[in-house]
């Protein structure tokens, strides 16, 4: 919703293709690759008329943009169809700094409080780390705080998490300890999947962190949304 | 040695080690502390020596070693000829059991008694060291990393930094104990121990063993990389030489060796080269009268390739596994080798990213069946590897391999037939969504355990939480909206 409101307040007409369900990254990742490309090729089929498509969610737009296309290269009807899609598909906020090159600080976006940003894996094969981190430098106001071994993995991954639930647990009790150790009113966080894993952990410690994705924290700058309330 | 540590009863799942190893404290600390430091070194080193054209660097290291495997049996012919020009005599072993047995039979032609070895991942790889002390041949770790956990009875658990999971009390402990030195940590104080001991074993050792960098077939040249001298030593001062070197280590010439030295520097340890690189090409020629000829070296020096399954590893979907030069960078990356703390939880001679592709290769997927589960597939140690080595790929196909071999569980079979079902119907999946968020909202974040698979995910987590907002509903909502007076609902939630 916060990525709709944002879109349009930049002048796009946004789309919303109902038909759409799963890209299929769940079945690909476990090793499912007939499944995953009945659903790729579908996700083609229904995104493919757009102008530009995008997600806010680092993983589904790193499925889309390196592994459909590769896992569909010798699919006749599809190989050209996935690398076509996969050009024009992107990260919601690489599409902001790269395609519409936004200026959120000339649009009047001020967020007084601080964060801290947790780039999603998937940001790191899109080459993307440091997208979210400029992007939101441009809110007034907010102060963003470097979180210790950023680019550590939060330990979600899918079925990985419920399959090695000692090592997942791991990985995420060392992630919301360096989330807690910033003091930050929020985390910033690139995935949907990453989010629910740091909420659930820091629920599960009594950790009160507030974890809102990009477009919500720039909608709340710009005045799109109000701000919620703490956990 | 602790031999079960890592050659365990087979199979063995690495979620048999991992819990015990993510409680304790002390080894997490250990292994974090380092491997973090050690990454972030990587990094800034690598940045600093390369800037922007670090990834071309490492994609063109990548490149020479994958031509050098598509020509491998011309470059092996060539190293031989070349070795064998120089006056060294190379020998073939097929497995780890004639790579053994190829240097047992030297060590008894020589009546060897002692022996010193260098870090070497081939010998551990053929568990030779345990065979030559039944052999009677005294042997002594001269790495001193490797040297400490000799003396521990440990097994080493990292391939660049084998006490890894040690601190330097241990060390200290291991010193008094086993050599009667007094109880110091001072780093300097502990090498001069370990120095002044390994010197009278290194003067009367009659055979070395080393393992290898770099083969160069051009000119038949073994290349060892160290930082404390002990493989110079090693080469130079037994008269035997036996290096035991992997068939994958070859690079085709000498002016190829750069970019390896600098980027197995930068990715190990973080320094520019190692403090050591030995280059041995033949053993000692006697110098005649006014010449410049090497008068060091051994007067035997032997080369044993080996293969034990590297050449399986040459069909092409896995052959980009064999330019792994064993720098260590993707175990330093990787959060999974930080949380199971360090190699042991692995139960291989190779852990972490590398470790969790090769080894099922190397040993049988069904003996190793979670390995390539165990990742999050973060990509950290594909990032991190200085011959750009997509091992998240890697891990994929494993699974694959798995599902096609219905090695992975049936219930995870059974979850991606019905995910592919529910998600190819809209309407399965409003249906399949409403559900979910029904209960998710019902629960609303509870600290409860739930059944089954599910209680994997509420053992360190509460259950999810929905989005305040259903946004399909939202999204239907305000399209009704905008078409009835032309402007959109309000607005709030969490999409
Ligand atoms: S796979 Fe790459 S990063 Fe890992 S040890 Fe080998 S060369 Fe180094």
């Amino acid at each position: 919703m916060a990525a709709t409101l944002v879109l349009e307040r930049l002048g796009c007409r946004v789309h919303f293709p109902t038909a759409q369900t799963c890209c299929g990254q769940p079945m690909f990742n476990t090793g499912h690759h007939a499944d995953a490309a009945v659903l790729a090729r579908r996700w083609i089929h229904v995104f493919e008329g757009f102008d530009a498509i995008i997600t806010p969610s680092g993983s589904c737009a790193a499925m889309m943009k390196v592994h459909a296309p590769e896992m569909l290269r010798d699919d006749p009807e599809y190989a050209t169809r996935a690398k076509v899609a996969a050009g024009k598909t992107y990260e919601f906020v690489e599409f902001l700094s790269r395609v519409l090159r936004v200026d959120l600080a000339g649009m009047g976006a001020r967020h007084d409080s601080s964060a801290t940003i947790h780039p999603a894996c998937h940001l790191r094969e899109l080459g993307l780390m440091d997208e979210p981190a400029g992007v939101l430098a441009q809110i007034k106001g907010l102060e963003l705080h470097p979180l210790p071994s950023r680019d550590e993995c939060c330990g979600f991954g899918g079925a990985f998490s419920v399959k090695h639930p000692a090592i997942s647990g791991k990985m995420v009790e060392n992630k919301v300890a360096s989330v807690a150790s910033t003091r930050s009113d929020a985390l910033v966080c690139s995935d949907a999947g990453c989010a629910m894993n740091i909420d659930g952990a820091c629920r599960k410690r009594g950790v009160r962190q507030r974890i809102i994705s990009a477009p919500e924290l720039i909608a709340e700058s710009l005045g799109l949304l109000e701000r919620e309330p703490l956990p | 040695m602790n031999e079960g540590l890592l050659f365990p009863p087979l199979p063995h799942r690495i979620e048999s080690r991992a819990p015990a190893a993510a409680r304790d404290i002390s080894l997490q600390q250990f292994v974090r502390h380092a491997t973090v430091t050690k990454d972030t070194g990587r990094v800034d080193a690598c940045r600093a020596a390369f800037g922007e054209r670090y990834d071309n660097l490492r994609r063109h290291a990548g490149a020479i070693k994958s031509h050098t495997l598509d020509h491998l049996d011309e470059y092996l012919e060539r190293f031989e000829a070349a070795a064998t020009r120089a006056g060294a005599t190379v020998h073939w072993a097929a497995d780890a059991a004639s790579a053994n047995r190829i240097c047992l039979d030297i060590a008894k032609r020589i009546n060897a008694k002692v022996c010193v070895k260098s870090k070497s991942m081939a010998t551990e790889e053929t568990r030779l060291l345990p065979e030559l002390e039944a052999a009677g041949v005294k042997t002594i770790e001269t790495d001193l990393g490797e040297f400490i956990v000799q003396l521990d009875g440990d097994a080493p658990s990292h391939i660049v930094t084998p006490m890894i999971h040690k601190n330097r009390a241990s060390v200290a402990r291991a010193f008094v104990r086993d050599l009667g030195a007094p109880y110091t940590e001072d780093p300097g104080e502990l090498t001069m121990i370990a120095r002044a001991h390994m010197r009278k074993l290194f003067e009367r050792a009659d055979l070395g063993i080393s393992g290898g960098n770099f083969l160069i077939a051009e000119t038949g040249s073994l290349v060892i990389c160290t930082n404390e001298g002990n493989a110079d030593l090693t080469v130079s001062l037994p008269p035997v030489h036996v290096a035991l070197v992997g068939i994958e280590k070859l690079i085709p010439a000498m002016e190829h060796l750069p970019i390896f030295l600098k980027l197995l520097a930068r990715s190990a340890t973080a320094q520019p080269l190692t403090i050591y690189t030995t280059c041995v090409t033949g053993p000692a020629r006697s110098a005649g009268q006014g010449s410049s000829a090497d008068v060091d070296g051994p007067r035997e020096l032997h080369i044993v390739l080996l293969d034990n399954g590297r050449s399986e590893l040459l069909r092409a979907p896995t052959r980009e596994l064999l330019r792994c030069i064993r720098c260590g960078a993707c175990l330093n990356a990787c959060p999974v080798y930080k949380a199971v703390g360090g190699g042991h939880a692995y139960g291989s001679v190779y852990s972490g990213p590398i470790g969790a592709t090769i080894t099922p290769h190397l040993k049988g997927l069904h003996n190793y069946p979670d390995l390539a589960t165990a990742s999050s597939l973060c990509g950290a140690c594909f990032h991190a590897c200085p011959v750009h080595i997509d091992l998240p790929a890697q891990l994929i196909a494993l699974r694959e391999e798995a599902a096609r071999r219905h090695l992975n569980p049936a219930p995870e079979r059974v979850t991606m037939k019905l995910w592919r079902w529910i998600m190819q119907s809209p309407a399965r999946y409003r249906i399949a969504s409403g559900l979910a968020r029904f209960v998710l909202s019902r629960l609303d974040g509870v600290d409860i355990p739930l059944p089954g698979p599910l209680g994997a995910w509420t053992s360190c987590r509460t259950t999810p939480r929905p989005g305040a907002i259903d946004f399909r509903a939202w999204w239907n909502e305000r399209q009704r909206t905008k078409a009835n007076c032309g402007r959109p609902a309000s607005d709030r939630g969490r999409a």
